[in-house]
Parts: C-alpha cells; sequence; structure tokens
C-alpha cells in the first residue's frame, strides 16, 4: 500500500465548504499543524469541526475561528481561547460542547461501526436533554451517538507509506479515535518512513484507518503554559 | 486560620493511599501531588492520556508532546504508560481510578457539582469533568468556602449549570473538611484556629455536626 501524498495541498483537496471535520490533538499537542495552516488559506467555510479545543488565539483551530470559516464546534473545552468564547456568548458560533470521555468514545465508535452506546457522563446535566435515559445495575446512563466525519486530520509522530502511525508522549491524545471516525483521514508526520521501516509491535494506528498520508514541515509546537522546576 | 490553596492540596494529599490510581483537575487539585506523604505510592493519571505523570520538567527540558491535561509541560515516571483518549476515559468510566480530586465553584449538600459554566458570563466546557464525576466512586472536591464576592459554595441546591448529580463524597475547603452524607455536609475537621461557629457561617446547605470536631494537623 502506498498512501503517499506529494504535499498537504493535494492531502487536504476535497475538503469543501460545508463539511464535517476531525481535527486530532488536545490543546496545541498534537494537532495537524500543517494540514490547519493549509486550510486556513483556502476559502472554505461554513465548517463543522470536532475537536477536543478551539486552538488557541492565532495557532490551530484559531486560525480558522479567527475568520469565521468554522460554523459549529464540538468540543469539550474551550478555555483558552477567547475570541472562540466570544463567538459563543454572541451566538456568531454554534457550539456544542460535549464530556470529553464521550467525545472520544463517540469518535472511536464512529470508526468502529457502533451507532450509539450508553454512559452515565453527563446524565442529570444539561447534556442530557433529549437524550434517551437506561438504567443498568442501578445507575443511569444517557445514549450518545457515534460520530463521524468527511474527513480526521490527524498528526502523528512516524508514519510509514502504508499509513502506519506511531504517536509520541501526550501527542497521541484523540488522534488514533478520530483516525478511526474519518471518511477520509488524513495524517501528517514529523518523520516519514519507507513501508518495513516500523516496527509492527509499535503501530499505534494501523494503516487501514489512513487514506493519506504526508511528511510534514516546519512544526512549531507551541507550549501553552510552560511549566519548569529549578534544578537547585 | 483559614487554609490558603497549598494548605487545601496539603490536606487532601493526605487522603492518598498506597497502590491508587489519582487523577487530578486542573487549578488547586494538581497542587496535591506536591504533598503526597512519604511512604506513599501513588500514581496520577492525566485524562490527555498519561498514567505515572511525574513533576514539572527542569528549564530546558520542556517537551511540547508531553503535557497534562491543564496543557502544563509535565515528565514521566518510570513505570509510566501512555495511550490514547478513548483508553484514558475507559479508566476512568471503568472506574480503574480510585480518586479523583477536582475543582469546583459550587457542591450542594446531597453532593452534585456545578464547575464548568455560568450562563451567559463564562462557558469554558467541562472537558472531562463530567465523565470523571459520574464513574468515581471517590471525589474530593477542593476550593474555597465562599466565592469572590463572599457567598458560600456549600449549597442545599447548586444554582450553576451541574457537572454531576450525586456524586461528591468529600469537600476539602479553605476552612473544613465535610463529607457528604444523606443528612447533608458532616463536618470532619477545622481548619488551624477555624471555629465550628465560623464554618457555619459560611456554610448555607445543611450542616451535621457531631462531637467535638478536631483541627487538621498539617
Amino acid at each position: 500500500m502506498d498512501k503517499l501524498v506529494a504535499n498537504v495541498d493535494e492531502a487536504i483537496a476535497g475538503i469543501a465548504s460545508g463539511m464535517t471535520l476531525m481535527i486530532g490533538g488536545f490543546g496545541v499537542c498534537g494537532i495537524p499543524e500543517n494540514a490547519i495552516a493549509a486550510l486556513a488559506k483556502t476559502n472554505v467555510s461554513e465548517l463543522t469541526c470536532i475537536s477536543n479545543n478551539a486552538g488557541v488565539g492565532d495557532f490551530g483551530l484559531g486560525l480558522l475561528l479567527k475568520d469565521h470559516r468554522i460554523k459549529k464546534m464540538i468540543a469539550s473545552y474551550v478555555g483558552e481561547n477567547d475570541e472562540f468564547e466570544r463567538q459563543m456568548l454572541s451566538g456568531e458560533l454554534e457550539v456544542d460542547l460535549i464530556p470529553q470521555g464521550s467525545l472520544a468514545e463517540r469518535c472511536r465508535a464512529g470508526g468502529a461501526g457502533i451507532p450509539a452506546f450508553f454512559t452515565p457522563a453527563g446524565y442529570g446535566t444539561e447534556v442530557a436533554l433529549g437524550k434517551e435515559v437506561r438504567v443498568f445495575n442501578g445507575k443511569p446512563h444517557i445514549l450518545e451517538h457515534a460520530l463521524t466525519a468527511d474527513f480526521a486530520l490527524v498528526k502523528a509522530w512516524r508514519g510509514d507509506r502504508a499509513g502506519n502511525l506511531i504517536f509520541k508522549g501526550s501527542a497521541r491524545n484523540f488522534n488514533p479515535v478520530m483516525a478511526m471516525a474519518g471518511l477520509v483521514t488524513v495524517a501528517e508526520v514529523e518523520e516519514l518512513v519507507d513501508n518495513g521501516e516500523l516496527n509492527p509491535n509499535d503501530v499505534h494506528t494501523p494503516g487501514i484507518f489512513v487514506q493519506r498520508i504526508f511528511q510534514g514541515v516546519n512544526y512549531v509546537k507551541p507550549i501553552e503554559q510552560r511549566t519548569v522546576r529549578s534544578r537547585g | 486560620m483559614a487554609l490558603n490553596k497549598e494548605g487545601i492540596a496539603q490536606r487532601i494529599a493526605q487522603d492518598l493511599r498506597s497502590g491508587w490510581y489519582v487523577n487530578l483537575g486542573i487549578g488547586i487539585p494538581t497542587l496535591v501531588a506536591n504533598y503526597v506523604p512519604p511512604g506513599i505510592e501513588v500514581e496520577f493519571q492525566s485524562e490527555n492520556g498519561i498514567l505515572g505523570m511525574g513533576p514539572f520538567p527542569f528549564e530546558g527540558d520542556e517537551d511540547p508532546d508531553l503535557i497534562n491535561a491543564g496543557k502544563q509541560t509535565v515528565t514521566l515516571l518510570p513505570g509510566a504508560s501512555l495511550f490514547d483518549s478513548s483508553m484514558s476515559f475507559a479508566m476512568i468510566r471503568g472506574q480503574h481510578v480510585q480518586l479523583t480530586v477536582l475543582g469546583g465553584m459550587e457542591v450542594s449538600d446531597s453532593g452534585d457539582i456545578a464547575n464548568w459554566k455560568i450562563p451567559g458570563a463564562m462557558v469554558k466546557g467541562m472537558g472531562g469533568a463530567m465523565d470523571l464525576v459520574a464513574s468515581a466512586k471517590n471525589i474530593i472536591v477542593a476550593m474555597m468556602h465562599a466565592n469572590k464576592a463572599g457567598e458560600s459554595k456549600l449549597l442545599p441546591e447548586c444554582t450553576l449549570p451541574l457537572t454531576g448529580v450525586k456524586c461528591v463524597s468529600r469537600v476539602v475547603s479553605n476552612l473544613a473538611v465535610l463529607d457528604v452524607t444523606p443528612a447533608g455536609f458532616k463536618l470532619i475537621e477545622r481548619a488551624p484556629g477555624v471555629s465550628v461557629e465560623e464554618i457555619k457561617r459560611a456554610t448555607a446547605g445543611r450542616l451535621v455536626i457531631e462531637g467535638e470536631i478536631p483541627e487538621m494537623v498539617l
């Protein structure tokens, strides 16, 4: 299998206005920097974006947000982006905030062929409004539906032409489950290798979930909260 | 004297038991990791995909690919493991994590908690808090007893949108340790120099006081 495309523009070809996208990452850790930046240069708009966070003001999804290219955002935590909060409170942006574990599992379910599942998360809160409730083992659960996307944009540390991916550190986060749930999954990697160079034992996301892969460039990897201790 | 944030964290750390996996939320809860008592061995879980999370890195060793749920740079301890968000919440939902410590805006005397939204003013999202409180067996809320306006955060009913219902087991505030019981907040300990009267005045929800209430030993 060879899913290698020449560059980021070829990788995001076909993304059109009105589509639903999944974007991997937690905060700005492990986000597909190249794909987002390239998307920001197109005139695609009216997007529904599924991502745990909404980037920061001028990086990650913040780039799409500040130009009002996102119509609806499905996320769990958006506290790092003031412009997001402003657009949400003013009603310019449609927002569906869902519990982080439900978000991850809804993506996983979408990729795993499970249309819906019951979870206790959100029972008794506004998240449960309009959702079916069932009691299992004496505890109420709410029905959550699977999520899929026209395109999933993910980022890995290493990958091969077959689309096999290995992640690093906590940059794995939502990337594997979103890779599963994309109709077209675009993976960008810091290091692209030939098939056979990755040890199959080490692969986190099997290539079957990836339709396009490309070598990313110029990673910025901003740190949102730089916390250190002294060597003393 | 009422406790500061460090004091609250220090008191909560006394509740840690060896062998526990522990999830610490953002804010005061994060500080609990600095006060693990000698001889107690716990492993910290960060819901973005880390078990065995260590302290902040030494200056110059920060890795943008290694952060905690508060987006702070962290390190890994020997025996650590890494995983995706779905597996992380399987650990949480599946009750493999023994203790959850999180911050709160309001807690009701029946154990409801609100900590993610102030309608019309502040919407940051619930993050992993709803999954954590819906499933964890042992939930400690770390918070100030009163809000900035001086109003009690320990209430008969929460007024803000809920994060979870009947889930909090204990509140550790700057004034007291209180357990949530069917009869309301049961006063367990007072902060050093804080009187029972002071705690009564600061608690709007039902308060249960039985016998002499010991002072915390920090």
